[in-house]
């Protein structure tokens, strides 16, 4: 029997109001292991709202997201956040990683929040910093570093619990073009080391290059793009 | 070259200047816009602390000022007055005196606190003579113009206005007065108009009232008018020497600063306790605007990115900071106002020790002590804005642009040293004397110990979280992490919760001190079933020899210790000091009082003993062993001080003889106080009334059943310091602010961390729990600190600032029980606003907050 997709969307819309036309309607996809999708989309044309809707964050107007077969709107908010805690990781533009804790308490925090315990806690924690290239920063705290290295931070942490859904939002929008294409690969490498499938919200075209296909979305719904391929 | 760069520097200026006002104006404007619960409660603290200062500063000063002219006109025109003690002098005096070369004018007066038969307060009562009198005091005496023949009616009296107000009484009426334990009368022969003398008071001639008041031959006071050129203070001392023992030259500006000496501790600690309102309001300021700038850290970076200048944001700041205090100051000046005239009119401008009770005093205007208040509130405004300002705009942009704690923890953490120096300088103030008999530097080592202590949290707050061990608890360990590492934060927090908590612990703490105390000390003077007294501070009750062997016949009564009091002065410039003659022996005397040191040896002396009050000890310097002259029966008996007792009736003082040694001395057998034991089965209640039956006018004396006046004094304890109750409850709800403020301001900062949390896969109620733990741990550690430090701030209050404010000693107690509900109290209700704060911030679309940039 076929493994069933990672995420699954089925006639997805979604609308801020009802007086307005919806943001997008009827979007279709089905991500399996290992499948490393990139979004693209000009502003405003609902790539964010995509990704709240693919996380539990947000409810769809119709149609149904399916992670790992379940539908996420027919979870209350406790349900939809305990999935996401075991199944989907994030990496923002921002970083968000917590000041006051140090590089490996950040990354381990997922761990953390699983209940998994020392020494397999450690473990996890010291072999995904060295997948990303910061165990030598562990004891330091993300205040202390570069842009590039707090992502590698995030993207460690999106990665630790090893997630069925790697979901990444601009994350290369405020790193330098190195960072940038190190921070990609980075991505890409470890999604498909942890056998996971991964969306990469971008504007960036040479970003959206590193995934395995591109779609883009527009008023029309999701596309492949066009000369992808 | 030169004139360009000057043009463009005054260039550069103008635009500093203007750029300054216009970016205060801005800040300002987005502040009340978006914090404008925070706003108005920083301007009522401030306002509260200037109308609570401006109110004591208008009423005290009206009733000194009353209490002034009240003493101008009865002293009237004199140069030296000659005073006596209550129960006088010889009038030979007097005939010596008004032959002296150097008197141009002599006017003789007996002065006394007449009882009058059910009042519990005397009325004063001049007797003078009329035509002398008209010389010295012509402000009183020319009111009675045409009348002053009238005077010479053996029963006749003038009534002041406010005293005939007080008795209802009006010209040809009969004012009862106790004399001995008899009711006399007295015809008002007429009322003086309200402004000749606001005060209650009557006016008799003099032969008149020696002959009522059964003292013939006998003077009190003698008003003396020099010849001009004479040196009047050569003269006083001079005359010092001539006069019989317990008799003083006085100069009338001494008489006049008396109210002002004997209340000036009182009122200093008015305004410490107006002070301490205005410094908290200002610490609100602070507690604000720190968390208002960190809060803005962003935006107040961008400012600067875009040119803006470090001293023109910080004069911007500082000028949010000052800009709520003159709309707090403006607020206070007009309360004050409001209250204190209401004081003045409901409560005779008496603020609460009975000892500034100026009926008739008006509100004055006084523009620049308001001009000062005002002042002083937007001031301390100011320097609370201070240090935020100068922090805010020494940040670098860059680093605020991108955000963290930042500076805040470095200022924090800086000031270790600080606190230390200021904790040592509190430990080495607070064993200093009194200045001027105030407890400055008592007052100081409480504010150096309280601003040490504080600056010393952030250091503490790292040491104490950084042996927090990890608990494997994501929720528990993220909130210790939080705490540790944004101290800056922590500290703000704590602050607001360790100043007022330790304040509300040191007030406990000594007002419970003081209770237990007090009721030891009553225990110990109320040992008999039954006291009674003549009515309070009269000179004219008393009960005879024969009224006291009636007493004891009494059925039921056991036996019966009568006492003597009365009142003389030891300083012409205090209060006067209460002479008890009780006990039979030296022995019993001193057995009976709740002495806090005694000394044996001097208790076995052929000097007859006495023993001194805390006050006689403080204020005059007399300790065990020291040789203490009395004016007893017009002359100096020697008596040696045998032991110091505490005593919380007599503020002014008072000194304990044997009531033997008293008759040897005066032959005055008469009592107005004592104590009854009764026979066993006998009925108190049936004794009492049998008692009262024996004299004309029963209820003339106060008897009490011990047990009731115990409680009586305690539940008057407990409700003069009912206001303490009150001020705790207002230090709770600022600590509560502070919290609140801090856990809201944290929580608006910290919405990105939530969404990120929430992102992960961190549930809504455990990132509330986080922030509960934080509010938890923060005022578990704000309470326990606050406990120590409020328990050392009350060892100052108690032994320092409280001996010598009211000169008697408190054995410190702790109220446990107390201490432990409102500390669980305050843990619960800051978890509570905490997790409030934080539900508040949570209500943010958290998939919207991690978009923003932080």
């Amino acid at each position: 029997m076929a493994e069933p997709a990672v995420l699954r969307l089925e006639n997805l819309g979604k609308r801020y109001s009802p007086a307005r036309p919806p943001i997008f309607d009827g979007l279709e996809i089905e991500l399996r292991a290992g499948e490393y999708l990139a979004v693209m989309g000009e502003s405003g044309v609902g790539k964010s709202t995509l990704l709240n809707l693919l996380a539990g964050l947000d409810k769809p107007d119709t149609g149904r997201v399916l992670l790992e077969g379940i539908e996420l709107s027919a979870l209350d908010d406790d349900a939809a956040t305990l999935l996401r805690r075991r199944a989907v990781g994030f990496v923002f533009q921002a970083f968000h990683v917590l000041p006051y804790l140090t590089v490996e308490q950040n990354v381990a925090l997922p761990l953390d929040l699983l209940g998994v315990t020392e020494p397999e806690r450690g473990r996890r924690t010291v072999e995904m910093l060295s997948a990303v290239g910061i165990a030598p920063l562990a004891k330091r705290h993300a205040r202390e570093l570069s842009g590039g290295e707090v992502q590698r931070i995030a993207i460690a942490r999106a990665l630790v619990h090893r997630p069925r859904l790697l979901l990444a939002d601009e994350p290369t929008g405020n790193l330098d073009p190195r960072s940038a294409a190190q921070t990609l690969a980075l991505l890409r490498d470890q999604v498909k080391a942890n056998a996971g499938a991964g969306i990469l919200i971008t504007h960036s075209r040479a970003a959206a290059d590193t995934a395995d296909r591109i779609l883009v979305l527009d008023a029309g719904g999701l596309k492949p793009m066009a000369s992808c391929g | 070259m030169s004139n360009a760069r000057s043009g463009g520097g005054a260039n550069r200026g103008g635009a500093k200047g203007g750029g300054a006002w216009i970016i205060w104006r801005v800040l300002l404007l987005a502040q009340l816009r978006e914090q404008p619960v925070r706003s108005l409660v920083t301007v009522i603290a401030i306002a509260l602390g200037v109308a609570l200062g401006a109110a004591v500063y208008l009423v005290n000063s009206a009733a000194l000022n009353e209490f002034g002219l009240a003493t101008k006109r009865l002293v009237g025109e004199a140069d030296v007055v000659v005073r006596g003690p209550q129960d006088g002098f010889s009038e030979q005096l007097f005939v010596r005196l008004v032959q002296d070369p150097a008197v141009s004018a002599a006017s003789p007066v007996l002065e006394l606190e007449v009882a009058l038969p059910g009042r519990r307060e005397p009325l004063k009562v001049l007797g003078v003579d009329p035509f002398r009198a008209a010389s010295l005091q012509p402000a009183i005496m020319g009111e009675i113009g045409a009348g002053i023949f009238s005077l010479f009616q053996s029963d006749g009296i003038y009534l002041s206005s406010s005293a005939a107000q007080e008795l209802h009484l009006g010209r040809g009426d009969a004012l009862k007065v106790t004399v001995g334990s008899s009711p006399q009368t007295l015809r008002v022969l007429g009322v003086l108009s309200a402004g000749t003398y606001s005060q209650p008071l009557g006016l008799m001639d003099i032969a008149s009232a020696q002959w009522t008041f059964g003292a013939i031959g006998r003077l009190n006071r003698i008003d003396l008018r020099l010849n001009p050129g004479t040196d009047v203070d050569a003269f006083r001392r001079h005359l010092s020497t001539l006069l019989p023992a317990g008799v003083l030259a006085v100069a009338p500006q001494v008489e006049r600063d008396r109210a002002v000496t004997v209340t000036r501790a009182y009122r200093v600690n008015l305004n410490m306790l107006a002070l301490v309102a205005l410094w908290t309001g200002a610490f609100l300021v602070f507690s604000t605007q720190s968390l208002s700038v960190l809060r803005r850290r962003r935006s107040l970076a961008l400012l600067r990115a875009l040119g803006v200048t470090q001293s023109q944001l910080q004069f911007a700041l500082i000028g949010e900071g000052a800009a709520l205090g003159l709309a707090g100051s403006l607020l206070g000046v007009v309360l004050g106002l409001v209250v204190a005239a209401a004081i003045l009119r409901l409560l005779a401008g008496d603020l609460g020790n009975g000892q500034l009770h100026a009926v008739g005093a008006s509100l004055r205007a006084a523009p620049w002590a308001m001009l000062g208040f005002f002042a002083m509130g937007t001031g301390v405004a100011g320097i609370g804005a201070w240090l935020p300002a100068r922090t805010a705009a020494r940040q670098p942009p860059a680093r605020s642009l991108k955000g963290g704690d930042g500076d805040f923890s470095v200022m924090a953490r800086s000031s270790g040293y600080s606190g230390v120096a200021l904790l040592a300088l509190g430990a080495a103030l607070s064993p200093l004397p009194p200045i001027c008999g105030l407890p400055l530097f008592g007052y100081a080592a409480v504010g150096a110990l309280l601003f040490g202590a504080v600056l010393l949290v952030p250091g503490l707050t790292v040491r104490v979280l950084g042996l927090a061990p990890r608990t494997q608890r994501i929720v528990l360990d993220t909130a210790v992490a939080q705490l540790r590492e944004n101290v800056g934060l922590s500290t703000l927090s704590l602050a607001s919760i360790i100043v007022s908590f330790s304040l509300m612990v040191a007030m406990a703490i000594m007002v419970y001190s003081f209770r237990v105390s007090f009721d030891e000390w009553l225990g110990k003077l109320l040992p008999a079933d039954i006291q009674m007294r003549t009515p309070f501070g009269s000179d004219t009750a008393y009960w005879s020899l024969a009224d006291q062997t009636g007493i004891a016949s009494i059925a039921g009564v056991a036996r019966v210790q009568f006492r003597r009091s009365r009142q003389f002065l030891l300083d012409p410039a205090r209060a006067p000091v209460t002479l008890i003659a009780r006990g039979d022996t030296a022995a019993q005397a001193a057995e009976e009082l709740p002495l806090v040191r005694s000394d044996r040896m001097q208790t076995a002396s052929t000097v007859k003993p006495a023993w001194i009050s805390e006050a006689v000890q403080d204020l005059y310097g007399y300790k065990p062993g020291d040789y203490l002259d009395l004016p007893l029966g017009g002359r100096s008996e020697r008596f040696i001080v045998s032991g110091i007792w505490r005593d919380y009736a007599r503020i002014a003082g008072s000194v304990v003889i044997t009531r033997r040694d008293y008759i040897d001395a005066t032959n005055d057998r008469s009592a107005n106080e004592g104590s009854i034991w009764l026979k066993p089965g006998a009925s108190s209640p049936e004794v009492e009334a049998a008692l009262r039956a024996r004299f004309a006018r029963g209820d003339a004396i106060e008897l009490m059943s011990s047990t009731a006046l115990r409680e009586r004094s305690l539940q008057i304890f407990d409700r003069a310091f009912a206001i303490t109750y009150a001020l705790e409850a207002i230090a709770v709800i600022i600590g509560l602010t502070g919290i609140s403020f801090a856990a809201s301001s944290t929580a608006l900062a910290r919405r990105a961390e939530f969404g990120m949390l929430r992102h992960i896969g961190m549930q809504r109620r455990q990132v509330v729990g986080m922030l509960a733990s934080e509010g938890i741990l923060t005022s578990a550690f704000g309470v326990v600190y606050g406990l120590a430090l409020g328990t050392g701030l009350s060892v100052i209050l108690v032994f320092v600032i409280n001996r010598q404010s009211f000169n008697w000693s408190i054995d410190l107690a702790i109220p446990a029980w107390q201490l432990g509900v409102l500390s669980v109290t305050l843990i619960a209700a800051a978890a509570l606003t905490a997790t409030w704060s934080g539900r508040a911030a949570m209500s943010e679309d958290a998939v919207r907050a991690v978009r923003e940039d932080w």
